[in-house]
């Protein structure tokens, strides 16, 4: 069509001024990839609603991911280089996996990305944030591990592996201003990470203002409350209701649930298309969202320290609540008593014409 | 039934120069992985072949000293696309050490949680990620001769799928594009809500744990299910034919391509779905559980069924080194002597092993990755075999074809073949499938098994989902149940990952973890030579290959290994880089291929 067929379009529709956007997208950090195959499962935005422009004023977004691209090798890595030489811009960084600390040890590496065509040796993980970040729009992390380290920063790890903003600095400023980008989730809830990756490409097109963070760093729409504050099992914790054994519809906080103090937003969203997630459907909250994570929440199966206490007194109010609650519960699965068959209307109404 | 001991070596004796190709890294597959390559292109064929990983990250030392019912969440974190399979897998082993077993109706929910994920996974893979080595825009590019020959062949199977010619099957699996690609795409976000439905999340559960699982059995649970299981099976009634169309025509539009990414028939399946009517989870009963499972256990040489036995199964694990970057073991401390049957644990089992990393610059004439290199003991002639997975699904139909124990309703063994029975559908009557026993252990029959299976596992699923109504009509809705934690014990699980083999091993002393290694299928399919030399499945597989690609040196896109390396559905957190750069001429010299000199 024509521009001048649509002139109302012309006035509220405009291209982004930032015709192409290329995401770069490094798995090689301590991970497991589930970050990635968690986008694909995304569908709010779907990772093709992204690719091929369905939302208006988007730029045209190129997504180079190494478990999705059609390139192999130095095809697929020409775009590293690219982005190191300041040929690829602008681009957004999303690093996925926990970020090793390789001056640990005298030779070798923990993680590895291509290989250096001078050397014939791997090139670490580290040397292409090093490489990349200071080009970088945005730098995002994608998922627990990048964002604080996550399972393979356990205790006792050989890696002594980190998050990406230990590595890079909590104060650390992308070229455009906006500091590292925290979705934690391990992995990464689908939509999640889709939706932030959108408002970034808005805040590209200046649709939409600076990204909101809290202090760790975490997209406040998404994580500014608690998993209980989302739950729907919260009201069985209200009335001192809890789980005796897995697979019980009640609350499951003394079965290991850590819900109450967790930032994160599942059992409200989901895990994808509404379906699924966690207390809401039977699994203990296990924290994997936290700075925390997993360290500070395990043995994961035993009740949390705090909520003791707090489930303790909430089971004496919540038992008389609930006491109360089947009284009014019994009254209003009971009809009217006006519903009836019979000669005689009772409703109240006092007909006159019949 | 193929009898096939060795793939067949052309050795034509012409001089030829090798050229060194690598890719790193190879790209849609799941994790880092770095192929290395000397090809001869006078002779179209790969010489040699090294397989390297640049991924290390310490599970078996980081889980010492942990509370054991922790394992099945922390080793879920293994692997980004099949967590689910070693959150399953450990809380096997959880079950065994514990000594306890779940109520019925949570083994089923477990069933159709894991039916959901290799539905979903085996999709993904084959259509979105194998389907572009396959796709217009890929065989354009490699195979000008084979665009043309595919757009006046008539696909054979057309009505069943609407895609005439070969090339429009090709054309539909162009990526972001295509109309399958976008199709397959959605289909796997449907089978990952089934996957949530029983297990939580994808693709880290949040309801499995030892002795049973968190969800909540309900009508509207097995509702939600079977409704989208319903649109899975008329999908596959597509499906199979549609790929059977593609891989019949690279046979015969490429005569020799049985040749790519082939290797001796060297087999294993550590066995998947477990009946809960004969599952204990005892270590004494487990040779019986084993062989009760819905996909059978077993380990195929060259054609031949050896063993169903998971006992056997079990002992004749060995770890080999030789060039991976860890110190031996040999001589550090043996946690298990003897199986709970007395029977002696070798000190180079997985329950034995200790994992000490020496991370080292790379050399691919000593050590050059981070995979171990998992082989099988072959008592009957005291070989190391080198097993491979196949991606899973080629080995899990041998064995479970062979063993003859699967019957089921919607599948069934004959002992040469595995038959699947789909109903009707919304649009697509009844449907019967039958994968057989092919001639070669190649790519090709690697990735037609992988569509077969779907098909194998929506059949598993109708089956399962029928038990769990059963257990929920009847009342017997407990999910779970109750255990203490040992202070001494040992427990081991077996099952299959998507892509093959998956094990977990567990020493527990003074209630915590004193010893837990897991192996999955990849380390079985992309560990480098071991101590004797022998190289691994990868390796073997890519050093066998001829090449079909058209393309000269200038171009080479190295589709074929890609075709043959792919096939194993690599999973890398569990992968192959190569860097197709300036090939550089190495030496000109006989090309002593193999081995052999002419």
């Amino acid at each position: 069509m024509p521009p001048e067929a649509i002139p109302y379009g012309r006035k509220t529709q405009r291209p982004s001024p930032v015709a192409e956007v290329h995401v770069v997208w490094m798995t090689a950090g301590l991970g497991c990839d589930g970050d990635s195959v968690s986008i694909t499962a995304a569908t709010q935005p779907s990772i093709e609603d992204i690719v091929l422009g369905a939302i208006p004023g988007l730029p045209k977004v190129h997504v180079h991911n190494p478990v999705i691209a059609y390139e192999n090798g130095a095809d697929f890595l020409k775009y590293w280089y690219q982005a190191e030489k300041g040929e690829l811009d602008p681009f957004v960084l999303v690093v996925e996996g926990s970020i090793p600390n390789e001056k640990i040890k005298k030779d070798g590496y923990w993680a590895a990305l291509g290989t250096d065509p001078n050397t014939g040796q791997p090139i670490p993980t580290c040397d292409w944030i090093d490489r990349l970040a200071p080009k970088a729009l945005a730098v995002v992390a994608a998922g627990t591990c990048a964002a604080y380290g996550g399972i393979h920063a356990m205790e006792g790890n050989p890696t002594g592996c980190m998050g990406l903003a230990d590595y890079l600095g909590w104060e650390w400023k992308s070229k455009a201003g906006l500091p590292v980008v925290n979705v934690p989730g391990c992995p990464v809830q689908p939509d999640n990470f889709m939706e932030t990756l959108l408002y970034l490409l808005y805040q590209v097109s200046g649709l939409a203002p600076m990204i909101p963070l809290d202090d760790q760093l975490r997209p406040t729409w998404l994580f500014g409350r608690t998993v209980h504050e989302g739950c729907d099992r919260a009201g069985y914790y209200e009335q001192g209701d809890f789980a005796e054994s897995y697979g019980s519809p009640k609350c499951i906080v003394k079965l290991g649930c850590w819900g109450p103090v967790v930032n994160c937003n599942v059992p409200k969203r989901g895990w994808m298309n509404g379906i699924g997630g966690c207390p809401n459907v039977g699994g203990i909250c296990i924290g994997c969202t936290m700075p925390g994570f997993p360290d500070k929440f395990m043995p994961f199966m035993d009740e949390p320290p705090g909520g003791k206490l707090s489930s303790s007194a909430v089971s004496v109010y919540g038992s008389a609540i609930r006491t109360l609650r089947s009284f009014t519960n019994k009254t209003v699965n009971k009809e009217p008593k006006w519903r009836h068959g019979g000669r005689e209307l009772t409703t109240g109404y006092r007909p006159s014409s019949y | 039934m193929s009898t096939i001991t060795a793939p067949n070596v052309k050795n034509t004796g012409k001089k030829g120069n090798l050229v060194e190709m690598n890719w790193d890294p190879i790209t849609r597959i799941v994790g880092s992985l770095g192929i290395f390559t000397k090809i001869d292109f006078e002779n179209r064929t790969v010489a040699e072949c090294h397989s390297t990983s640049s991924i290390f990250r310490g599970y078996s030392i980081f889980m010492k000293g942990k509370d054991p019912r922790d394992a099945h969440f922390i080793t879920s974190r293994i692997c980004g696309i099949c967590g689910d399979n070693h959150a399953t897998c450990a809380t096997y082993a959880q079950n065994m050490a514990f000594g306890i077993k779940p109520p019925p109706i949570a083994e089923w929910i477990v069933n159709l949680g894991e039916a959901a994920e290799y539905m979903f996974d085996h999709n993904i893979f084959q259509d979105n990620l194998v389907g572009v080595d396959f796709c217009e825009q890929m065989v354009k590019e490699t195979n000008p001769s084979v665009w043309a020959k595919a757009q006046s062949t008539p696909a054979p199977h057309a009505a069943d799928h609407s895609y005439k010619t070969i090339a429009d099957i090709m054309t539909a699996l162009n990526p972001f594009s295509g109309s399958f690609y976008l199709e397959a795409l959605q289909m796997s976000r449907m089978t990952r809500e089934m996957f949530c439905l029983m297990e939580g999340r994808h693709v880290h559960p949040s309801t499995l744990y030892p002795g049973g699982v968190g969800t909540v059995p309900t009508v509207q649970l097995f509702t939600d299910y079977i409704v989208r299981l319903m649109k899975y099976v008329e999908f596959m009634k597509k499906v199979v034919p549609f790929h059977d169309d593609l891989f019949d025509f690279f046979y015969d539009a490429l005569p020799g391509y049985e040749e790519v990414g082939r290797r001796r028939i060297l087999l294993g399946c550590w066995g998947s779905f477990n009946n809960p009517d004969v599952c204990d989870y005892t270590y004494k009963n487990m040779t019986n559980w084993g062989r009760h499972m819905y996909v059978t256990p077993g380990v195929v040489v060259d054609g031949e069924l050896v063993t169903t036995d998971l006992v056997e199964i079990n002992l004749n694990i060995r770890i080999l080194l030789g060039s991976s970057y860890y110190d031996d073991w040999q001589n550090a401390q043996t946690f298990v002597t003897h199986d709970p049957l007395g029977n002696p644990v070798d000190q180079r089992h997985p329950w034995n092993q200790t994992t000490t990393p020496r991370p080292q610059k790379r050399n691919f004439d000593d050590k050059y990755t981070w995979v171990m290199s998992p082989r099988w003991y072959d008592k009957r002639t005291g070989d190391y075999l080198a097993l491979d997975t196949g991606g899973g699904p080629i080995a899990r139909f041998w064995a479970t074809a062979l063993a003859g124990k699967v019957d089921i309703g919607y599948v069934k063994s004959t002992g040469k073949s595995v038959k699947i029975y789909l109903p009707k559908t919304a649009t697509k009557g009844e449907v019967e499938f039958e994968w057989k026993i092919p001639k070669w252990s190649n790519a090709i029959e690697r990735d037609r098994a992988r569509t077969y299976f779907q098909a194998y596992a929506a059949g598993c699923a109708l089956h399962f989902a029928e038990q769990a109504m059963k257990e929920l009509h009847a009342g017997r809705t407990r999910t779970w149940t109750d255990f203490k934690v040992p202070d001494e014990a040992i427990g081991c699980g077996f099952h299959e990952a998507v892509r093959g083999v998956l094990s977990h091993h567990v020493v527990i002393k003074n209630g915590k973890i004193a010893n837990y290694h897991p192996y999955p299928p990849t380390p079985w399919n992309a560990n480098p030579r071991d101590s004797f030399g022998t190289p691994g499945p990868y390796e073997d597989a890519v050093q066998n290959t001829p090449i079909f690609e058209e393309n000269g040196r200038d171009k080479f896109k190295g589709i074929d290994i890609m075709r043959a390396v792919r096939s194993f559905d690599p999973c890398l957190p569990c992968g192959v880089h190569m860097y197709d750069g300036q090939g550089q001429i190495l030496e000109t010299r006989h090309s002593p291929m193999f081995g052999l000199e002419s």
